[in-house]
């Protein structure tokens, strides 16, 4: 399946790919997108890499073993329901805050963006983990 | 906060094993402070408890369901707590020196602390949930502690009956908890001892009185569930002595205790405590008699001393609660020393076996003078703590119709054997000629003999010098709360000339008896047992077994590896559950309304059927799964004409994949390019099939012709950008209004992967199949998740 064509454009195209992902990630509360199908592209991207350039390289590119990845993308969705126990809101409960950057600009920042994030890392570690496991040839 | 200092002892196993890792086995003298400090906390408590008050703490929970993490400090749970964190405080620097230089000294101490905040916890509970789940733990560290030795098969074995036995009453009691709560109107303690007549005159009394009772029964190990205290023994002498002694065998008969004044005192309540703990106290001292490894003695006579406490509560009034007070304080100090007194025999001379131990006397007199001093209120000979318990069970029975004098009379024979298993460890071992041990023998270090011989004295001084003292402390108060009334104690050590004296007199007089023919005694009752051959140990194993056995047919006939053969029934019972409401129901819609249909949608659901059809029709495997994706692609085309971007993304991502990774598991596990079925399996295959395809087409039909109940849809687009600040409902549904439904989608997807790697990594030929099923099951549970 690794052709010449495939095998160049590949590394493009996958950061094309794990780019648009991440923007489909956090546009996701106000336009179509969000955590799990951000997550399902970014896998898509590392399973076509790992198909055009051998798994080798797509485990030395994402660093970390991908069910770890999916682990701490728990662990961070689990975590981002604390702060509202703190303020003395049901678990999971969204609390938001906007920080002033400057006098035009505004940040949005949510415990539900820490959760989506979760999601993306857990739905890209478990399917990467599955693919790389399938595409490895020992 | 009573509640925070029952957290103390956790905070403390969390640090232990560190302490004992830097300074080794002197860790045990800090951490003797935690126990300590709790003493000290408690004895705030003593003077509102003793003039009739009781404390009440509460911090929410559940509070809708009626759980708290509520307490309640009255008579009776001060004085199990004192007797906790005080036999606790001696066992704990006992460990320290019976285990010196072990390599796991950390773990036993940190685990050993565990367990003394469960037992606090479980005494001090006001709620019945926060009991039981202190209950479970002292049944899950009591499991860990037993099972300290992991690498001896019976130390595991006694761990395992220990957890099952246990735990399985626990659950039951569990269920008798909640009917006790709903009769009463309660979770709390505090509330359920006023309400007694209510729960004793419900008609469900008799099921809650024996769900109740499993609890009670399995935890202080009543005959017929007796044999796992006995085989418990097979942990550290400190375990036998703190656990399984002084504390949590003691928990059912606490239990009992509480609930004196919900289920006590009923013609059902007084038949069965008797009869189950006089059998029990007459099984636990014969095999007391037969045995001659000194710990397992004890922890016969310690089944005997719970029966005798549950027989004592059975009789009822106040009286017999008083006796069963005064033994079960007694109990807990001569029996715990004497455990200690056993384990630092073991220690030193290298044996427990009493035919082989005699004269130590003066190669360790400090042990000797701890042995005699729990032997002695063992005996329940003046001036102890345990004269007056006996005097007052014997009071208490002895003035009655038959049914009194028949629990007098299995009272003394209990008491006799145990007398005579009390003499001999105190006097076999020590005294006589010098037999040389198998070990060379000295006095064990402080470390070792302090707590025998601090609680030997305690049980001495607390009849002679302190007996005011105690009594308006800690006896009277007990006695009141189990009672659940006002009480008149008036404890003597000299009663004057009564029945009761003369049943001790005999008691004495029969004990020293046997003691002189215990040889003869041990065969005799050894001789009957071994004619018996049968027993509720092995009655144990052999339920196990026909567990596994029926766990295995059963696994056998459901998991039989053949995925066709799970596929098969997963949809068969699918379409039942479609099929039977609609044909029952008669739920079959009658003229259906075709929508108008543009040219392009015609267009889409032709690629649609045109995929179905290729999917049955392919000769290829890899020809399927492609089609199949066409398939999912015109659905998700379908989704996007009716305005769902976000499932219509998701549907197009998850085919792609599945096509992928179905296509990798294909060229990776060597299966067979074609799919071929017989004929039978054909029709059976296609007509499951066109069942589920019927049924979930009329049943969505039904759902969604007469009309559409769209208030949820309403509510999110109403309210999701203005509450949740984001104007895509799907996302906002999924992170914030439901967010704790995709947790746990996110959490079934990494399990999910977790399991098809440990599959792939498997790489047994069986496992092909299975890998299919598990890719087919994410892609599932992927698409459910972006719904």
């Amino acid at each position: 399946m690794s052709t010449l064509i495939l095998r160049t454009i590949a590394p493009t195209l996958t950061s094309l790919m794990v780019i648009y992902s991440i923007v489909v990630l956090l546009s996701g509360h106000n336009e179509p997108g969000g955590g799990f199908i951000g997550g399902l592209i970014a896998a898509s991207a590392f399973a076509l890499y790992g198909i055009a350039c051998g798994v080798g390289p797509v485990r030395r590119a994402i660093y970390f073993h991908p069910i770890s990845i999916a682990g701490f993308g728990m662990l961070l969705a689990a975590l981002s329901g604390l702060p509202s126990l703190m303020e003395g809101v049901p678990y999971l409960t969204g609390v938001w805050w906007f920080p002033k950057l400057s006098k035009t600009v505004e940040l949005a920042l949510s415990t539900p963006l820490f959760f989506d994030i979760g999601v993306w890392l857990v739905v890209v570690g478990s399917l990467v983990s599955i693919a790389l496991a399938l595409e490895e040839k020992d | 906060m009573i509640g925070y200092a029952v957290l103390t002892p956790f905070v403390a196993a969390l640090f232990a094993p560190i302490l004992v890792r830097l300074i080794g086995h002197w860790a045990a003298y800090i951490l003797a402070l935690v126990p300590a400090f709790l003493c000290y906390r408690f004895f705030g408590y003593i003077e509102p408890i003793a003039n009739g008050g009781r404390v009440l703490e509460s911090l929410s929970w559940l509070p809708e369901m009626g759980i708290n993490y509520s307490f309640l400090v009255d008579g009776l749970s001060l004085t199990f707590a004192f007797l906790i964190a005080g036999i606790g405080f001696f066992i704990v620097i006992y460990a320290g020196g019976y285990l010196k230089g072990h390599p796991s000294l950390g773990r036993f101490m940190a685990v050993l602390l565990a367990f003394m905040g469960s037992m606090l916890g479980l005494v001090l509970s006001d709620n019945l949930i926060t009991l039981f789940v202190f209950w479970e733990m002292t049944s899950i560290t009591s499991f860990l502690l037993i099972g300290f030795d992991h690498d001896r098969m019976a130390s595991r074995r006694a761990a395992l009956q220990a957890l099952i036995i246990t735990g399985l009453g626990g659950l039951v009691m569990l269920a008798g908890f909640a009917l006790v709560g709903i009769i009463g109107g309660s979770y709390e303690l505090s509330e359920l001892l006023s309400k007694g007549d209510v729960i004793k005159s419900d008609a469900l009394y008799g099921l809650a009185f024996w769900l109740v009772m499993a609890g009670a029964f399995t935890k202080s190990a009543q005959v017929p569930f007796h044999s796992w205290l006995a085989n418990a023994m097979e942990a550290p002498t400190p375990v036998s002595a703190y656990l399984h002694s002084a504390t949590m065998v003691k928990a059912g008969v606490f239990l009992l205790m509480r609930f004196y004044p919900i289920l006590g005192e009923t013609p059902l309540w007084e038949t069965v405590l008797p009869i189950v703990g006089g059998v029990t106290l007459l099984v636990g001292t014969i095999l007391a008699v037969r045995d001659t490894d000194m710990k397992l003695m004890l922890a016969y006579t310690t089944i005997a001393s719970l029966g005798l406490l549950v027989m004592m509560l059975g009789v009822g009034g106040t009286g017999a609660i008083e006796a069963a007070v005064l033994y079960l304080i007694a109990h807990s100090f001569f029996k715990g020393g004497l455990f200690m007194v056993v384990g630092t025999v073991d220690h030193e001379a290298g044996t427990r076996d009493i035919r082989r131990l005699s004269g130590l006397r003066s190669a360790m007199p400090i042990t000797a003078l701890a042995a005699s001093l729990g032997a002695l209120s063992m005996c329940g000979l003046p001036p102890f703590v345990g004269f007056l318990a006996k005097e007052s069970i014997y009071h208490s029975v002895s003035h009655g119709d038959w049914r009194e004098w028949t629990i007098a009379l299995v009272a003394v024979i209990g008491n006799v054997l145990m007398f005579a298993v009390a003499a001999s460890i105190a006097i076999k071992p020590f005294l006589g000629r010098w037999v040389d041990p198998p070990k060379a023998v000295h006095e064990g270090p402080l470390m070792l003999v302090l707590g025998p011989l601090v609680l030997g004295l305690v049980g001495l001084a607390s009849a002679l010098f302190i007996l005011e003292l105690m009594q308006t402390n800690f006896f009277a108060p007990m006695i009141m709360a189990v009672a659940g009334r006002e009480v008149e104690v008036d404890l003597h050590l000299w009663g004057g000339v009564n029945l009761a004296l003369g049943l001790s007199a005999i008691t004495v007089v029969c004990g020293v008896l046997v003691f002189m023919w215990i040889e003869k005694f041990r065969r005799g009752f050894n001789g009957v047992l071994t004619a018996i051959g049968w027993g509720p140990d092995k009655g144990f194993d052999q339920a196990i077994c026909l567990l596994t056995w029926f766990g295995g047919v059963f696994t056998r006939f459901l998991q039989n590896g053949s995925m066709r053969r799970y596929m098969r029934l997963t949809f068969i019972f699918t379409a039942m559950a479609l099929l039977i409401p609609i044909y029952q129901q008669n739920l079959l819609p009658g003229k259906l309304r075709f929508p108008e249909l543009e040219l392009w949608e015609m267009g889409v659901l032709l690629i649609l059927t045109i995929g179905i059809i290729q999917v049955v029709l392919a000769r290829t495997r890899l020809t399927a799964i492609v089609s199949l994706g066409i398939q999912g692609t015109a659905v998700a085309l379908v989704f996007m004409m009716f305005g769902a971007p976000d499932l219509s993304f998701t549907q197009f991502m998850v085919e792609t994949l599945s096509v992928v990774i179905l296509a990798l598991v294909l060229t990776r596990f060597k299966l067979m390019r074609q799919d071929r079925r017989s004929p039978f399996s054909i029709i059976v295959d296609s007509s499951i099939a066109l069942s589920v395809g019927v049924g979930m087409s009329v049943f969505l039909i039904h759902i969604t012709q007469p009309f559409l109940d769209l208030r949820l849809s309403e509510f999110f687009a109403n309210y999701s950008a203005s509450v949740a600040h984001g104007r895509n409902i799907v996302n906002v549904i999924l992170v914030d209004f439901r967010a704790l439904d995709t947790l746990g989608e996110i959490t079934v997807v990494l399990i999910a992967g977790l399991s098809v790697l440990a599959l792939i990594r498997l790489k047994a030929p069986a496992s092909t199949e299975m890998s299919v099923s598990a890719a087919e099951a994410l892609k599932t549970k992927t698409l459910k998740g972006a719904k």
